[in-house]
């Protein structure tokens, strides 16, 4: 790498860091969201320097775009910090004796793994030729896809069902509150809305299209048609009651299932678990792949929404009355 | 000392910066962002090892892993905030229960 290059590195290194403190020191908590989807953006210009295309497009639309969403919306519902909490330590010396206890934990966690790299060898292939080696036979030609779907493919199947039980906690804890007016105001976030849907959608389809043979896959391309659900809801859009129901549920559930039966079939033929059998790997890859986009941009908009369909409300999330005794011309 | 292995310390910096922030700051979404950004160096860590390949591609394991990684911490994100609005309907207070409180 050019010395240009290292500089860039270091900067943006530096700059993330300074990111990190600020957003964690700051004293208001908006601002400190904010610098958190920053922080994110930055981090996927990190993942990219470092190589990994994938990870910069999951970090961009995940990382930073959904999480980011996730806690504007939470920040609502949760209030802001009070000069209290941040003064939360009855005494100085407890302040002071938290604080040099935590600061003390903090460092030997930083020199045991600073050791511990600092022995790792600075070349190393890992086993990149192992996954060169096998590509042919996994189905897909991106050597990412393969891992994920593939030969490290009961992390992926474990991953789905974290997000299925991330859902049922959340509809467990709340009811889904109120997100936006019933006619939004704005007509620049309407018409915004309306350039946007589509161009989200198709981007989504196109990513997971691409997940075969290069960057891409159902994670982004799930998180840019779950980015287009969220911008929907937040113009004013819900689902009507007929579609909260079983058929989200089953939108919800969709990806795990088909994940399970694939990854199962085999074992009723004395086969391995999640083993594809051979010549059918790439449509069953493929198959798994298109449910899974769809569930995971269902789970992650329901991740943003933050709660179960009402069982009054005549939609999810509910909509705001429109204010009474108002005639819309 | 390589690039990657900077990027790698930078992640170890990353998560000392959240692991005393997770411990010291009192609002709950200050935790979960904190936790966020701990998350964020272990990732890097992951991901500055993996770029160590000679030549061109980086190891495909860990982008794997990262990546999965990442859709975690969304789902931990989201149900840590259902947990933090639940826990200021049921107290008032967006903020873990004091010692002597009642723990609603």
């Amino acid at each position: 790498m050019s010395e240009l290059g290292v500089l860039f590195d270091l900067i943006l290194l530096g700059t993330l860091v300074w990111l990190a403190w600020r957003l964690l020191a700051s004293a208001d908590l908006f601002k400190a969201v904010v610098l958190f989807i920053a922080f994110g953006l930055l981090l996927a210009l990190a993942w990219a320097r470092l190589g990994a295309p994938d990870v910069a497009l999951a970090e961009a639309a995940i990382g930073a775009g959904i999480t980011g969403a996730l806690l504007l919306v939470a920040l609502r519902r949760l209030g802001p910090e009070t000069e209290r909490m941040r003064r939360h330590a009855p005494t100085i010396g407890q302040r002071l004796s938290a604080r040099l206890l935590v600061g003390i934990a903090g460092a030997a966690v930083a020199l045991l793994v600073a050791r511990a790299l600092l022995g790792l060898p600075a070349v190393a292939p890992g086993l990149a030729p192992r996954v060169a080696e096998d590509l042919a036979q996994s189905g897909v030609a991106h050597p990412v896809t393969a891992v994920l779907l593939n030969f490290r493919g009961f992390d992926t199947l474990l991953e789905v069902g974290v997000l299925v039980l991330a859902v049922l906690g959340i509809w467990c804890l709340n009811e889904a509150p109120q997100l936006a007016p019933a006619q939004p105001d704005s007509p620049v976030l309407l018409g915004l809305v309306r350039l946007l849907l589509p161009l989200l959608m198709v981007a989504g389809g196109y990513l997971l299209w691409l997940g075969a043979h290069a960057p891409g896959g159902a994670f982004q391309g799930g998180a840019l048609l779950a980015a287009a659900a969220v911008l929907g809801l937040l113009a004013g859009f819900a689902l009507p009651r007929r579609w909260s129901g079983l058929p989200l549920r089953l939108m919800l559930a969709a990806g795990l299932a088909v994940f399970l039966a694939v990854g199962a079939a085999p074992l009723l033929g004395g086969g391995w678990f999640l083993a594809y059998p051979p010549g059918a790997a790439k449509t069953l890859i493929l198959l798994i792949e298109t449910l899974l986009t769809g569930s995971i941009a269902a789970v992650l908009a329901v991740a943003v929404v933050g709660g179960r369909p009402g069982e009054a409300a005549a939609s999810y999330p509910p909509l705001a009355e429109p204010p009474v005794g108002k005639e819309t011309s | 000392m390589s690039v990657p292995l900077l990027y790698a310390a930078g992640g170890v910096v990353l998560f000392c910066l959240g692991l005393y922030a997770i411990f010291l700051r009192v609002h709950l979404l200050r935790k979960i962002l904190a936790a966020n950004v701990m998350g964020s160096g272990v990732f890097m860590v992951f991901i500055a090892l993996a770029a160590r390949v000679p030549g061109a591609d980086a190891d495909p394991v860990p982008h794997a892993m990262v990546l999965t990684g990442i859709v975690v911490a969304v789902c931990f994100t989201a149900l840590a905030v259902a947990l933090a609005v639940r826990i200021e309907e049921l107290s008032g207070h967006s903020r873990l229960p004091r010692k002597g409180e009642e723990g609603a």
